[in-house]
């Protein structure tokens, strides 16, 4: 009978029933559209900044105390990281998850002009052999690859001519009116040096107005052999959790078991710590800036899309609330007729949430595929990739269309509720 | 004790009385008729007897439960055991067939029951309609439906409220014929009519005016049986 009765108002009414069936299937595809880029994006760019890695800076310890205290950056204070303890990066826990690492030292020199330039020595294509057997080729050829290379080729370290060879930046080349082939003479602190010019790269940065060499060249004319002002280390890390938040904040606050899941976990941070093990006296700390305002980017985003996703169903509800009330007056004689044979306010209520519920559940489904839809769309055309579906945004999309549904039925069920039999059934 | 019993009952819209100090009684198995203009109270009373409203003030006593006190949710249980309920527009759910329309009261009283709703149809004689749309019926036909279902559940008292106003002389006919039958298998019967013809059948007709019972006209014709207690006789 119940059955019965369901189907003769799902037929009779089925347009107005589509039209709620419809409504509803559009708030469940917004909602489930952004809920997918949400659920799996957030995901996408970490795993992205995974796979780019995190940078991980390594200063001195006395440089890094004097630059938080007087916010300069100029001056080792005299105290430089020690040049042979480059290999040890290699021989920590993570080691595996270091890709790439070039040390850095800064050469103050003067032009034949008399005007300065900063010399720097690195690594360019460095070639290690590593205790495992392995062997790497690291420095800034690999972790500089934007930079993009105007004249000439990139300093090849292997090649065996490389002594007092040297790069210069796009701006210092135009300064000079030099390009690749031609020499230019600096004298540093401790020695003066012909360089010969290999290549013209414009780095659109700093780096434009320097001229970039070999660690050796640039320590003889600083006269600093054997030391480096920094360390720029490349490294596959896990995205920060609470755990390596807490970690980084007070290592100590960690229980021992905390510190060991920590340890073992390729955070930035515990990284970072490891790499402090086998420096003397460094402090390695990860170069966030591209990470966070990308995190704070991702953010937004999310956030615009929760407000959508809340206005859809606002709407939603509305539009429901609309129709069901209209379906409801439509039939206020036959439920008055029903009142009056008999049937209480619990069982007329539960006829038309029955009604409503099996059109919004056969709207949600439509919404939530169409939605999936969308989540394609959406992330083709903004994040440039595929969407994967989450198992999760079934149980939320099913509990926010029940919700809504529920919350446009009220007034309908109000007016069901004080509907009395005497007023519609005798033709006044 | 009688079956229905009204004392005083008064219903006050604003300034209007619908009902102004209405008194009667009406015994188990009792036939009465109700004519009066329109607007004289008719339906208001119907409405205060068939547990749909309530009295602004007075009592109705049913089987001896004053039913001005009862709760709205005792009012729908009362109605559904007792009251058959007859419409001038019929009322049929109009997505379900003579049969299913019958049955709808059985569900809301208790269970439907296929064979029994078929014997009720058979009863009014629309057998062969069972499986019809009310849209499928004539007027006469869907009243004949509505009698079916008033009476599926053994109501003590069966209500209506101008059941013939829509209809034909020949299914008036068919209508009053099974009010009748009703009758005589002892079933109370009220029935509101502009039709004297269709009042004179009864036992005893009363007319409402403005509120008030101005009349009660007793058929003597009907039983030979009189109670008579008015002063304006006919
Ligand atoms: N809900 C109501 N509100 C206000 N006045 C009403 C209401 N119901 C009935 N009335 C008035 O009460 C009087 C009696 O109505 P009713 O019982 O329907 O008359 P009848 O059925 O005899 O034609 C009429 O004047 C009508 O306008
Ligand atoms: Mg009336």
């Amino acid at each position: 009978m119940f059955g019965r009765m369901i189907r003769g108002t799902l037929v009779r009414q089925w347009k107005k029933m589509l039209m709620i069936a419809f409504t509803i299937a559009l708030g469940a595809s917004l909602a489930s559209a952004m809920l997918s880029v949400m659920l799996d994006v957030g995901d996408k760019v970490n795993q992205e900044l995974k796979t780019y890695g995190a940078n991980i800076k390594v200063i001195p310890k006395e440089a890094s105390v004097l630059s938080d205290l007087y916010e300069v950056e100029d001056g080792n204070a005299g105290r430089y990281l020690k040049e042979d303890e480059l290999g040890k990066i290699k021989t920590i826990f993570w080691a595996f998850n270091i890709v790439d690492y070039a040390p850095f030292v800064n050469a103050k020199s003067t032009l034949d002009d008399g005007s300065e330039i900063t010399v720097v020595g690195t690594w360019f294509n460095h070639h290690m052999d590593l205790p495992t057997g392995e062997s790497l080729d690291a420095g800034v050829a690999s972790m500089r690859s934007w930079w993009d290379l105007k004249e000439g080729s990139w300093l090849d370290e292997q090649a065996g001519e490389s002594a007092d060879c040297a790069m210069i930046g796009a701006e210092a080349a135009k300064k000079l009116g030099v390009g690749a082939g031609d020499t230019v003479n600096v004298s540093g602190s401790s020695a003066d040096k012909q360089l010969k010019i290999v290549g013209v790269y414009d780095a659109g940065g700093e780096e434009d107005s320097e001229i970039y060499c070999t660690l050796d060249t640039a320590q003889e004319l600083a006269g600093l052999d054997g030391s480096i002002d920094s360390i720029e280390v490349s490294a596959l890390t896990t995205p920060d959790d609470e755990l390596s938040e807490r970690a980084a904040k007070d290592p100590s606050s960690l229980t021992v078991a905390q510190k060991e899941q920590w340890y073992c976990t390729a955070y930035a941070s515990s990284i970072c710590y490891q790499i402090q093990e086998v420096i003397t006296d460094s402090v390695a700390s990860p170069v966030r800036q591209v990470a966070d305002s990308e995190g704070a980017i991702l953010e937004k985003t999310q956030l615009l899309m929760v407000l959508i996703t809340i206005l859809s169903l606002i709407g939603a509800a509305l539009g429901i609330c609309n129709l069901v009330t209209a379906s409801v007056m439509e039939r206020s004689q036959e439920i008055g007729l029903m009142k009056a044979i008999g049937a209480h306010n619990g069982s007329v209520s539960l006829l038309v949430l029955t009604e409503i519920f099996i059109t919004a559940i056969i709207g949600g489904v439509a919404g939530f595929f169409a939605g999936f839809g969308f989540a394609q769309i959406i992330g083709h055309s903004v994040f440039g990739s595929a969407i994967n579906m989450r198992p999760m945004v079934i149980p939320i999309v099913a509990v926010l269309v029940v919700i809504v549904t529920l919350i446009g039925c009220i007034p309908a069920i109000r007016m069901l509720l004080r509907l009395r039999p005497t007023e519609v059934l005798h033709g006044r | 004790m009688s079956l229905l019993e009204l004392k005083n009952v008064y219903k006050i819209y604003g300034e209007l009385h619908a009902l102004d100090d209405v008194s009667l009684t009406v015994e188990k198995g009792e036939w009465v008729s109700i004519m009066g203009p329109s607007g004289s109270g008719k339906s208001t009373m119907m409405n205060i007897i068939g547990c749909m409203d309530k009295p602004t003030k007075g009592e109705v006593l049913l089987d001896g439960v004053d039913i001005a006190k009862e709760s709205k949710k005792n009012l729908t249980n009362i109605r559904r055991d007792k009251i058959g309920l007859i419409f001038q527009q019929f009322h049929l759910v109009n997505y379900l067939t003579a049969l299913e329309n019958v049955m709808l009261a059985q569900y809301y009283h208790s269970m439907p029951d296929e064979k029994e709703a078929l014997e009720a149809l058979e009863r009014v004689g629309l057998a062969d309609r069972a499986k019809h749309l009310p849209s499928q019926l004539s007027g006469g036909e869907q009243q004949r439906v509505c009698v079916a279902r008033a009476l599926i559940n053994y109501p003590e008292i069966i209500l209506a409220d101008e059941p013939t106003g829509n209809l034909d002389e020949k299914n008036e006919e068919i209508v009053v014929e099974l009010f009748h039958k009703l009758h005589d298998e002892g079933t109370t019967l009220i029935v509101v009519t502009h039709d004297p013809e269709v009042a004179e059948v009864a036992q005893r007709t009363l007319v409402l005016r403005d509120g008030k019972l101005s009349k009660e006209i007793v058929n003597e014709h009907f039983t030979g049986k009189i109670r008579f207690d008015d002063q304006n006789p006919f």
